[in-house]
């Protein structure tokens, strides 16, 4: 197929992901907000998240649920708000919907429009567990659209690869900044900690109940075992590479014991580490700087992945805010 | 409710209204069905279309790209309906018309048989800013150059068709006869069976076959695409549609690139041989190295791929000679000499400022007369003489006066009317036909086309750049 259409497909999904992800971490925190009497600070830890606090520092704003809502919503000189990743997702769309079934065009079409109509901001204030449930559900309905009406073939492989990659990211990102704000030194392991705050973690990548039925009570340990290396959990990072590979192997034809480019290669490489990895050894190394070499390493697949298969010349360092 | 005890047709041509005000026989059903309609039902229907369209995504842009910026092409519930007997005239006109612009195309580039034998006067032809010298010589596969034409038909109060214009070039608009088609089925189905109205959706497959027909000889199952500008012109909801309905790759420039003499696609598997472009794109943009040089829109090197045989292309370029609103002028001659019969359906009577006698009487009368560039398109340069203010009739005689070449004039047409939907009434609007024509192993002719509609009242330019709208059209 097309490299620009592959690039698309794969961007279209990543947005969306990206998305889903945002409604999901504000639903999280909209609940947190319920079970704390503190005001107020537990808006800036959501907008740490996503890396993005020096911009929304930069316009002197407060860290109000509703400036906070409206930044990772609506705002649209924040390139990943939802809107701007909606739109891009849509943009991406718009360019190959000779390549996807109508109904997922006309779902996103109509997501994107509905995002974007008066009474959204409203209903985002007045109503924000329901808007941003029905954020998430969209998002979902697409990935069932996907799923079910367009043929698993290579576009279809590439836009499950997008979708892999974004969630690894996310994952990776969420446990990062929230084991270093609740657990700021290591020492401290052991412990008592706050089993709110852990389940608000777990929630946050969908987790929570697939965590209680394999492990039952709540460890930082635990938790970062989970989220990083459960196989079967498909928020995990572990699940998202070994996916990631799957489909890639799928669209090449290559052996799945081995690889030729180089996006089989980084991406065989990450996969071999999370296999012979565990959690102890992670922690001893350093949660954040493990992560921070996840997240750089899963950039350089999307790198890869570029130069392979999309005719992009390797310029961009930053994969992730491309496009 | 009764909408049709009111219209008033006025002194036009109505399309569904007699000069009696009785509804046409093959629009009574229509009519009948919406004169029964509760009040406020049609404007009910008429949103929930736009709607769906808005859903669907059939937006045209409008440039520059915030939101709001992304309109649907306007377009009213109320069909036009053409009788079967009307149809079979404008039917067989078009593939007389089209069958003998294409031998006119085939003879200026080859043997110039038309010069000598003084029908058309070989300077005007050269002259032309469509005509392509590189073309010279040379015969496109299967000796077919207008593959895909839209013509713009109109209909005079007198009732008679007329040609107005041959669009050869890129002809659009087909994508929304077979959307609003969709449309219209959903919102008046029982009267769309009892009418037994002809279908439009065989198209895109005719569109197919006639590329399939195309590729080079040697090639088994050829690899075809749409080639566009990109998702930020105005028509790529056309060729994004068009390329999913015949299942063919839609390519932008970028994508393509020229090897070893063929012309490939950048896959992620490597290059993929290319056999046949329906190319959106104008001559001057499809070839920086041949044509315009700045053009970052076309593929370097496609042209001489193309002389080469080794990939056709649709239309051919160099088509547009034969779209010169000059040169359709002299078509009802071209017609008698190639053929000996005269034409079928007639052109407007047309002035040629380029000779002395019509000159002078089309700067006597601009008041009067519709004047046009030989190359625009759009409704863009031109003058409707009748509406407009001295100051502007005074600045288009100096532009004849120092260009008549350039120019062509012709008497303003009473463009018949359609009832439309305006707020929560029916008032008569004007509208012209454009019917599509392919050409490949034979003529075909979409029964229908596009009815488009000057919404503004009093108006006589459909073109949707200038406030126009579309209809569906029904041939019945």
């Amino acid at each position: 197929m097309l490299s620009r259409v592959a690039n698309s497909i794969y961007w279209m999904c990543r947005y969306i992901e990206r998305a889903e992800n945002i409604a999901r971490f504000i639903n999280v925190n909209l609940n947190l907000l319920l079970d704390t009497t503190e005001e107020g600070k537990h808006w800036k830890p959501l907008v740490m998240t996503t890396g993005d606090h020096e911009i929304f520092a930069q316009n002197d704003r407060e860290y109000s649920q509703e400036a906070v809502i409206h930044f990772l919503t609506f705002d649209r000189n924040y390139p990943n708000s939802i809107a701007r990743c909606l739109s891009a997702a849509r943009e991406n769309g718009r360019s190959i919907r000779e390549i996807i079934s109508s109904e997922m065009w006309e779902h996103l079409n109509h997501f994107y429009l509905d995002l974007t109509s008066k009474q959204s901001l409203t209903m985002a204030l007045k109503d924000p567990h329901r808007f941003f449930k029905i954020i998430q559900l969209r998002s979902h309905l697409f990935t069932g659209l996907m799923e079910s009406t367009m043929s698993h073939g290579e576009a279809w492989n590439f836009a499950r690869i997008g979708m892999m990659m974004e969630r690894a990211d996310k994952t990776s990102r969420i446990l990062d900044v929230k084991y270093f704000m609740l657990l700021p030194e290591t020492t401290l392991v052991n412990a008592p900690i706050d089993q709110i705050q852990w389940m608000a973690v777990l929630k946050s990548a969908s987790a929570f109940e697939m965590f209680r039925k394999k492990h039952h009570n709540i460890t930082p340990h635990r938790v970062a075992e989970f989220l990083i290396f459960d196989s079967q959990f498909p928020r995990s990072i572990r699940h998202c590479i070994n996916k990631a590979k799957e489909y890639l192997h799928r669209i090449t034809g290559t052996p799945s014991g081995a690889a030729i480019n180089l996006a089989e290669k980084r991406l065989g490489r990450i996969q071999a580490d999370l296999e012979y990895t565990d959690i102890d050894e992670v922690i001893e190394m350093g949660m954040h700087e493990y992560l921070d070499s996840m997240q750089s390493r899963i950039n350089d697949v999307g790198a890869a992945i570029g130069i392979t298969f999309f005719n992009i010349k390797p310029i961009y360092p930053d994969v992730n805010n491309e496009q | 409710m009764q909408t049709f005890q009111i219209y008033d047709p006025e002194d036009y041509y109505d399309e569904l209204i007699d000069a009696d005000g009785k509804p046409r026989p093959e629009a009574k059903l229509l009519i009948d069905k919406i004169d029964s309609l509760p009040h406020g039902d049609l404007a009910l229907r008429q949103k929930e279309a736009e709607a769906l369209l808005l859903k669907m995504g059939i937006t045209f842009n409008v440039y520059g790209r915030d939101e709001g910026t992304e309109k649907i092409f306007p377009f009213d519930l109320i069909p036009r309906i053409v009788s079967s007997s009307d149809w079979q005239q404008i039917e067989s006109g078009l593939k007389q018309r089209i069958h003998v612009l294409n031998l006119f195309i085939q003879d200026v580039y080859n043997d110039k048989k038309i010069f000598k034998d003084k029908v058309v006067p070989e300077d005007l032809v050269l002259s032309s800013k469509t005509y392509r010298k590189e073309c010279e010589g040379f015969t496109p596969p299967r000796g077919i150059w207008c593959h895909v034409t839209g013509t713009d038909l109109v209909r005079d109060r007198d009732g008679r068709f007329y040609v107005l214009e041959d669009n050869l070039r890129c002809p659009s608009g087909v994508s929304y006869v077979l959307e609003n088609r969709q449309v219209l089925k959903r919102t008046f189905p029982q009267v769309f069976q009892a009418s037994r109205v002809r279908p439009v959706d065989e198209y895109p497959g005719k569109l197919f076959e006639l590329l399939e027909f195309l590729a080079p000889d040697h090639v088994q199952s050829p690899t075809i695409g749409v080639l566009t500008p990109g998702m930020y012109n105005s028509a790529y909801f056309e060729h994004s549609f068009l390329s999913q309905q015949m299942g063919v790759e839609l390519v932008q420039g970028h994508d393509l690139i020229v090897s070893d003499g063929f012309v490939h696609m950048l896959t992620t598997k490597g290059l993929q041989r290319v056999d046949v472009l329906y190319r959106r794109i104008d001559d001057d943009f499809i070839d920086p190295s041949v044509f315009r040089p700045d053009s970052v829109l076309g593929v370097k090197g496609l042209f001489e791929v193309y002389k080469a045989g080794h990939i056709a292309m649709a239309n051919a370029p160099g088509t547009g000679i034969a779209d010169d609103k000059v040169i359709y002028a002299y078509v009802p001659e071209i017609i008698r000499y190639y053929t000996g019969e005269d034409p079928i359906l007639p052109n407007v009577p047309t002035y040629i400022c380029r000779n002395d006698s019509d000159r002078s009487y089309v700067l006597d009368h601009l008041d009067k007369l519709v004047v046009k560039a030989a190359n625009e398109s759009g409704g863009y340069g031109m003058l409707i003489g009748p509406h407009a203010t001295n100051e502007e009739r005074a600045a288009f005689a100096e532009k004849i006066k120092a260009e008549p070449r350039n120019y062509m004039a012709q008497p303003t047409i009473s463009l018949s009317r359609v009832p439309t939907i305006v707020g929560d009434r029916i008032e008569g609007r004007h509208v012209d036909l454009r019917p599509y024509i392919l050409y490949g192993k034979d003529i075909y002719v979409q029964p229908g086309g596009l009815t488009r509609v000057a919404l503004t009242k009093g108006s006589l330019v459909v073109n949707s750049s200038q406030g126009g709208g579309s209809k569906d059209t029904w041939v019945v």
